[in-house]
């Protein structure tokens, strides 16, 4: 068995995702832990100038297994590819993001290699044993668990987005780069037609940093624009959301909704417009690091979850929270 | 066509979860269990293919206790045809591992031409088990699917998979395939009295570890590679600060201090 730590960096329009980033900043004290080299995993082709960056966020190493077959994502076919190269040099650990495609990914591959997979991990370490020993919220994050692979190789996680903090790049750093030609997977019974984007191009609530969501209280669709608004001032990163009853009222997309039946979001800030605070939406954003309602009921339940609150009609609130956004911006 | 649909019970969104003493696992007492919210989509989805195509028929899989049945007649009431619970005490303690080897065994000898189930379990959150069925069969998967049309010669199916920023990706599989429900696909429908009446003579089926023909190494806690150490509470947050005054001169104020305290600005 190699002593390699493994992480799979995705890429997404011939760019790294911040995950890649993520794991490498969190693997790094795994790895030293264990005496392990560090390595980064990458499918594609012509990635070469992409993991470059790799080394100085951590990497002692990158695979990148090209083909051009690799171009575009297949479940299918980056689980052959990653599950034979993790035969071949057989790591301790393997870890991914609990994004889109590592969430339909991760599971695959660890069916292939006969061993466990903690899903949507929340932390990271080693045990006493210094077995991978991550923790993963259940129940929508009303109860947790610490849970182990003990037997089976590689110890797979995939961790939630936001979680791990980014090092800082060490300038000069470089990982050691190796490129393995593998074959074009077969049988794959699966064909992509087409990506069809989204009406509004923003960064994905699981990946965004701030996080302006309004819920029944905003009353119509052509309301969000007050939360655009502010989500503009913040900047890049920042992205607007939705509760389910604004969803189903038909003033935002499905793909908005935050909860336990839309999407669970870890921002560093979350400001709720017009939320209650129902069980099932806090299930979605309670992981969130600083929580902001802005309500007309004091005695609403989302107060008890924030950090801060404000009592008070978020048609008037929030477009003052706008000015003062973008004046305190316009004095940096 | 031949359709299979995975059913988990789970217990309602509302369930206040409560840690067993020992951290071995959640106090059961006084759940309400209901059918997982995704796998609602994924026989309501199985009923309307049915209904399209003459001569289909809905079967559906469910590991689980004994009271799983109860779930499972809540599906055949609103439609599917025959149920199959897999309960054995040695199931109990799986992993997604081991719950996807047990419902690929059942599975196998069925040749389903297409297997709905959900996105997720709501109680583990582990999004797992679809994919590694359909590695255990060899079949093409797509999970997270808000729209699905089945070609009028049933051999492809073009899913529509929600990926990230609201794009979609549209994948074309081969059937059978294992197909995994995200809300939107369509609107359940309730069990109706009828159907409710109809559902207790419905075909069901049983089938414990002897019958499931996987050994007790295979299956629940022994099969399991990833082992649950604790349980565990999430820390409570302290309550937060209301901020007081006119809401021109809170907003003002939650500025300053989600700069100076946060630090998020
Ligand atoms: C199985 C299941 C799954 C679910 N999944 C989800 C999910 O994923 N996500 C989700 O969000 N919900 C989900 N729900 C629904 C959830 O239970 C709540 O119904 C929903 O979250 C309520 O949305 P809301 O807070 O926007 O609306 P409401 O509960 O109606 O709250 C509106 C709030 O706005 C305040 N308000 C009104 N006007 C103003 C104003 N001008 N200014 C400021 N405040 C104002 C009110 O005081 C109130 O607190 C689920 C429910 C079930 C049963
Ligand atoms: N014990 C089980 N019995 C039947 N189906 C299951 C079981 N566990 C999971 N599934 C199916 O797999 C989906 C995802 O579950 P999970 O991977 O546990 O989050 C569920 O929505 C079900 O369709």
């Amino acid at each position: 068995m190699a002593n390699e730590v493994w992480i799979y960096a995705e890429h997404k329009d011939g760019k790294l995702k911040k995950s890649a980033l993520e794991l490498l900043s969190g693997a790094r004290s795994i790895a030293n832990d264990l005496g392990a080299q560090l390595v980064a995993i990458t499918l594609g082709s012509g990635l070469e100038t992409m993991v470059k960056e790799l080394g100085g966020y951590g990497a002692d190493k990158v695979i990148i297994a090209d083909n051009d077959a690799l171009k575009s994502y297949l479940a299918v076919s980056y689980a052959q590819v990653i599950a034979n190269l993790a035969k071949q040099y057989q790591p301790v650990i393997l870890l991914g993001p609990a994004s889109a495609q590592g969430k339909d990914l991760f599971p695959r591959v660890a069916a292939k290699l006969g061993t466990g997979l903690a899903s949507d991990c929340i932390k990271i370490q080693l045990d006493g044993q210094k077995l991978l020993s991550p923790v993963r919220p259940m129940y929508a994050g009303k109860a947790l668990v610490e849970a182990n692979i003990p037997e089976a190789k590689p110890q797979m996680a995939t961790v939630r987005p936001n979680v791990l903090a980014v090092a800082p790049k060490q300038e000069g750093k470089q990982a050691q780069i190796e490129k393995v030609s593998v074959e074009a997977p077969k049988d794959l019974k699966t064909v992509l037609k087409e990506i069809v984007k989204g009406a509004k191009e923003t960064v994905d609530l699981t990946e965004a940093t701030i996080i302006i969501s309004g819920g029944r209280a905003m009353k119509a669709a052509d309301n969000y624009k007050i939360l655009w608004d502010l989500a503009e001032a913040f900047g890049s990163g920042t992205t607007v959301g939705a509760s389910r009853a604004a969803v189903d009222s038909g003033f935002a997309p499905i793909d908005m909704q935050v909860g336990q039946t839309g999407k669970v979001v870890n921002p560093t800030l979350y400001i709720a417009c017009g939320i209650s605070g129902a069980i099932q939406h806090l299930a979605g954003m309670r992981t969130s690091k600083f929580i902001v309602a802005v309500n007309k009921d004091a005695d609403a339940p989302i107060f008890q979850k924030a950090d801060y609150g404000i009592v008070g009609d978020l048609f008037k609130v929030v477009p003052i929270l706008t000015e003062e956004v973008k004046k305190l911006k316009a004095q940096e | 066509m031949k359709i299979g649909v995975l059913m988990k019970q789970v217990p309602d969104t509302e369930t206040k979860i409560r840690i067993k003493d020992d951290a071995s696992g959640i106090v059961v007492d006084g759940i309400k269990w209901v059918m997982n919210p995704y796998d609602e989509y994924a026989v309501e989805e199985a009923l309307r293919i049915k209904e399209k195509k003459a001569g289909s028929t809905v079967t559906i899989i469910s590991m689980g206790p004994k009271r799983s049945v109860e779930t499972i007649r809540t599906g055949l009431a609103m439609g599917a045809d025959s149920g199959i619970l897999i309960d054995d005490p040695a199931l109990e303690g799986a992993d997604c591992y081991a719950t996807a080897k047990a419902l690929a065994k059942v599975m196998e000898p069925e040749n389903f031409d297409l297997i709905l189930c959900g996105k997720q379990a709501i109680d583990d959150d582990s999004a797992q088990v679809p994919q590694m069925v359909a590695e255990f069969l060899g079949m093409p998967q797509a999970m997270v699917i808000d729209k699905l049309v089945v070609s009028d010669d049933g051999k492809k199916a073009t899913c529509y998979r929600r990926i990230e920023g609201g794009a979609k990706e549209v994948l074309e599989v081969d059937l059978p395939a294992i197909v995994a429900a995200e809300k939107g696909l369509n609107e359940p429908r309730y069990a109706s009295l009828p159907g409710i009446m109809k559902a207790k003579s419905k075909p069901f089926k049983e089938i414990n570890l002897g019958a499931l023909g996987l050994k007790a190494e295979e299956v629940g806690a022994k099969g399991a590679k990833l082992k649950v150490k604790k349980y565990f509470l999430p820390a409570e947050k302290a309550p937060g600060k209301i901020i007081p005054g006119e809401p021109e001169d809170a907003a003002r104020a939650l500025v300053k201090m989600l700069r100076e305290e946060a630090k998020v600005v």
